[in-house]
């Protein structure tokens, strides 16, 4: 029962086309930072279509994604129309004004600041008010989702939440504590300074709060992808997902241990002590535990679908599985690739390893291993799986899917494991300019092309993941069955209290950020000569 | 199921998700704040209350036994923020202007020069108004500047500030075009922390107290590029200057000088 498609295509069309774009000016940066293209001459350009490709990609498509997924489960999974649609269509609203808002001060060159502000540097303010409008309005979305469960609750006491909701619940709370770091910082530290009320900025206290958001933000970007995994993939492929249960201790496990972990980005930054760096390290380490459940849960039910299939033996379940579905495909490559970026995750999150490739170019390999290709190759699956019932009209053609999948899986790993590598080599991330022609770095001209290439695929994969939307926009029309979720081995009749809610997993949560942050946030905000003169972007001009 | 209570000792998911989450934070306390960094044989630390504050990063002062090196010359004490000394007032530019009488014997009569001292009509207010500070407190040294500021007050070098920058940037003498960009000033040399000249100085951006360049003398600007090298001159802010010109070769130093005093 999907009631307000409108609302929800408005948000993957707009997610998909800010992608869209984004992916372009990706693929341009890394082609003119290349050796197969002549130094552009101004690294202006550069930082100004980072700021974008970053802002749309982080902050911008995968909310959206999670924003409409949201909605598509409240309805689907609750079976009732969704509470509050005037505030969604306020919410959508705000994140499309918001994200102009802030693309036109970078375009026009006042706030090539990069996604993650990097103070002291000081853009336009309108960027940051359009950053933060983007977050207004996904907070309307963390609203209304909690409120449709509580109506839902009130209306169904003792029952269990399905499944989807639950899930879909927790990555709307994990999103609403993991933005307020990144808020605290904008509203309170940067926002100031942008509109010339103060001079000065804090810089090692602003990075304190973005790590508080920076890391959790990957979680939320994960929710809808894991969510897909527990709840589309079984169906879809003909299988029964192994044990809800653990499903839903793995979703508050993730709110639990997403949160008190970000100062991982920050091992190279003087103002933490060690003591809290290697907290927040183990606490990253135990990221590995939902993790790991979500790998044996979903392996287990994709063996289930292979046995119902005929599959036999210790290895014969594999070869029964439906290789032509594109949810298996996108499945089996996006745990490919979680497996290799959560190996070089474990790399990052170790104080001592880190110091390696710390804010080289391993790490922007890993974040697009993980990113764009482990979480965003399930967006598309989630695309695939419910644009028939929101459009009425067929998807055709499996065969553009599969290769839709197999391009993105093939590009995005000529694109990440050249930049694995020469990180390795200790080659810089965000520099606008290598100079190919010193021999110290010359050998890491053929990575960097193989990159470039890997890039190239990833954007005919993107566009024909684009035009199989847009055909499916124009198909024939059908009438879809009514959409529903993965069943498990064992339905649920009834849940622990603990599992059909969130208020002991968000204390966990708000209790140990405040060990984890509560600290080293006073120490620095009570120490006096902190700040530091802003640097104004684009000031000259 | 209605009557069960999530936070109650008798709850098992509640105490084993507090204790095994509290477990686990005490553990790492105690090794992140107190093992580890015991074990640190470098590290000079005390006792156990020692250890925790280290690892909490709380400053601590540097132990007696060691030599505190401390520069033999001045280093520059003014702080620049970005909207400084904007928006001066006609007053002030007046006020600027019968100061700067005693500067024309050098600097020219409207800020041009024709000996080879600064070009500073239209310079940056923030940038004039440093130097003349720097000048005075003797973070930078010169021998014919250094009596000339000793009696300027703050406003009066605030209002030269405004006075020179509000004169408009003409092209004095200069010789024949130096040809396109050189590389180091508009790539910089990344290999040696070097970055683009033109990134802070004009030409591609300009930087919060970074100077005009364009169409000063060649000759300053590579005596004052070979001053920084050698440390001669050293009121640049946090060394930044003084980093740059020690990695840049005598010929990028000729090109860049070259390149910036051509420009009109």
């Amino acid at each position: 029962m999907l009631n307000s498609r409108r609302l929800i295509l408005a948000h993957f069309w707009l997610a998909f086309a800010g992608f869209g774009l984004a992916l372009l000016l990706g693929e341009w940066q890394m082609f003119i930072r290349s050796p197969l293209h002549a130094w552009i001459g101004d690294p202006e350009w550069y930082y100004r279509s980072v700021t974008v490709h970053g802002t749309a990609m982080a902050y911008v498509f995968p909310t959206l994604v999670a924003m409409g997924f949201g909605y598509t489960i409240t309805e689907a999974a609750l079976k009732r129309p969704l509470v509050g649609i005037r505030c969604a269509w306020l919410g959508f609203g705000l994140v499309a004004v918001g994200t102009v808002t802030a693309v036109v001060p970078v375009v026009l060159g006042l706030a090539s600041v990069l996604y993650t502000f990097y103070p002291p540097l000081i853009g336009n303010p309108f960027y940051y008010i359009g950053v933060v409008l983007v977050v207004v309005g996904s907070w309307i979305w963390v609203a209304l989702m909690s409120i449709n469960l509580y109506l839902w609750k009130r209306d169904n006491p003792g029952r269990p939440v399905p499944l989807a909701m639950f899930a879909n619940v927790a990555g709307s709370y994990l999103w609403a504590w993991t933005a307020v770091g990144a808020a605290i910082e904008l509203l309170f530290q940067i926002l100031p300074v942008a509109l010339g009320i103060t001079s000065t900025i804090d810089a090692g206290l602003a990075r304190v709060f973005f790590s508080w958001t920076l890391h959790a933000i990957v979680y939320f970007w994960l929710m809808p992808t894991y969510i897909a995994y527990y709840t589309i993939v079984p169906r879809a492929i003909g299988g029964r997902l192994f044990s809800d249960p653990m499903a839903r201790l793995s979703f508050a496990l993730f709110l639990v241990v997403a949160m008190p972990i970000g100062v991982h980005h920050l091992f190279m930054d003087p103002q933490v002590g060690s003591g809290f760096k290697f907290m927040h390290s183990v606490f990253t380490a135990l990221v590995a535990l939902p993790t790991l459940l979500t790998v044996f849960t979903i392996c287990a039910s994709v063996e289930i679908a292979g046995r119902l299939r005929g599959g036999k033996g210790v290895f014969g379940w594999l070869t029964a599985l439906p290789w032509r579905n594109p949810i298996m495909l996108a499945v089996a490559f996006s745990f490919v690739m979680l497996g290799f970026g959560g190996a070089g995750g474990l790399v990052n999150m170790s104080y001592q390893l880190d110091t390696t490739i710390h804010n080289t170019q391993w790490i922007t390999g890993h974040f697009h291993l993980i990113f764009g290709g482990a979480i965003v190759i399930m967006y598309f699956a989630i695309a695939y799986d419910i644009w028939p019932h929101l459009t009425g009209r067929a998807l055709v053609s499996f065969r553009l899917m599969r290769a839709q999948l197999w391009t993105w899986f093939i590009g995005m790993i000529v694109l990440s494991f050249p930049w694995h590598y020469v990180g390795i080599l200790g080659m810089p991330r965000r520099m606008a300019f290598y100079d190919f022609t010193d021999p110290a770095i010359a050998p890491q001209a053929i990575p960097v092309m193989m990159s470039v290439a890997g890039g190239a695929i990833l954007v005919i994969s993107g566009m024909l993941f684009l035009a199989i939307l847009i055909r499916g926009q124009r198909a024939p029309r059908i009438t879809p069955d009514e959409y529903r979720f993965s069943v498990a081995v064992h339905e649920p009749r009834t849940v622990p209290l603990a599992l059909n809610g969130f208020g002991l997993w968000l204390s966990l949560m708000v209790g140990l950020t405040v060990v984890n942050y509560g600290f080293p946030i006073v120490h620095l905000m009570s120490m006096p000569g902190t700040a530091v003169p802003a640097v104004i972007v684009g000031a000259g001009r | 199921m209605s009557t069960e209570r999530l936070f109650s000792v008798r709850n098992a998911w509640f105490t084993t998700s507090v204790t095994t989450v509290v477990v686990i934070a005490v553990a790492a306390a105690l090794a992140g704040f107190i093992w580890l960094p015991r074990l640190q044989t470098n590290a000079r630390i005390a006792g156990v209350w020692d250890a925790i504050c280290s690892a909490a990063g709380v400053l601590r002062p540097a132990p007696a036994t060691e030599q505190i090196v401390q520069a033999n010359y001045r280093t520059t004490s003014v702080v620049l923020a970005p909207r400084m000394l904007r928006n001066a007032s006609a007053e002030s530019i007046g006020r600027g202007a019968t100061l700067a009488l005693r500067c024309t014997m050098c600097h020219g009569a409207r800020g041009l020069s024709q000996a080879n001292s600064p070009n500073l009509a239209g310079q940056y207010p923030i940038v004039i108004y440093k130097q003349l500070q720097d000048f005075r407190s003797g973070a930078r040294a010169s021998a014919v500047m250094a009596p000339l500021v000793t009696d300027l007050s703050d406003q009066d070098m605030q209002d030269l500030a405004a006075y020179y920058a509000y004169l408009p940037r003409l092209p004095g003498y200069h010789p024949a075009s130096a040809g396109p960009a050189p590389r180091i000033v508009v790539s910089g040399a990344p290999m040696r922390n070097i970055a683009p000249c033109g990134a802070c100085h004009g030409g591609l951006d300009n930087k919060t107290g970074s100077a005009w360049l364009e169409g000063q003398p060649a000759i300053y600007l590579q005596a004052q590029l070979r001053a920084f090298a050698s440390g001669m001159r050293h009121n640049d802010i946090s060394e930044q200057m003084r980093n740059i010109a020690r990695q840049m070769t005598p010929a990028e130093i000729s090109a860049a000088a070259l390149y910036y005093g051509s420009q009109p």
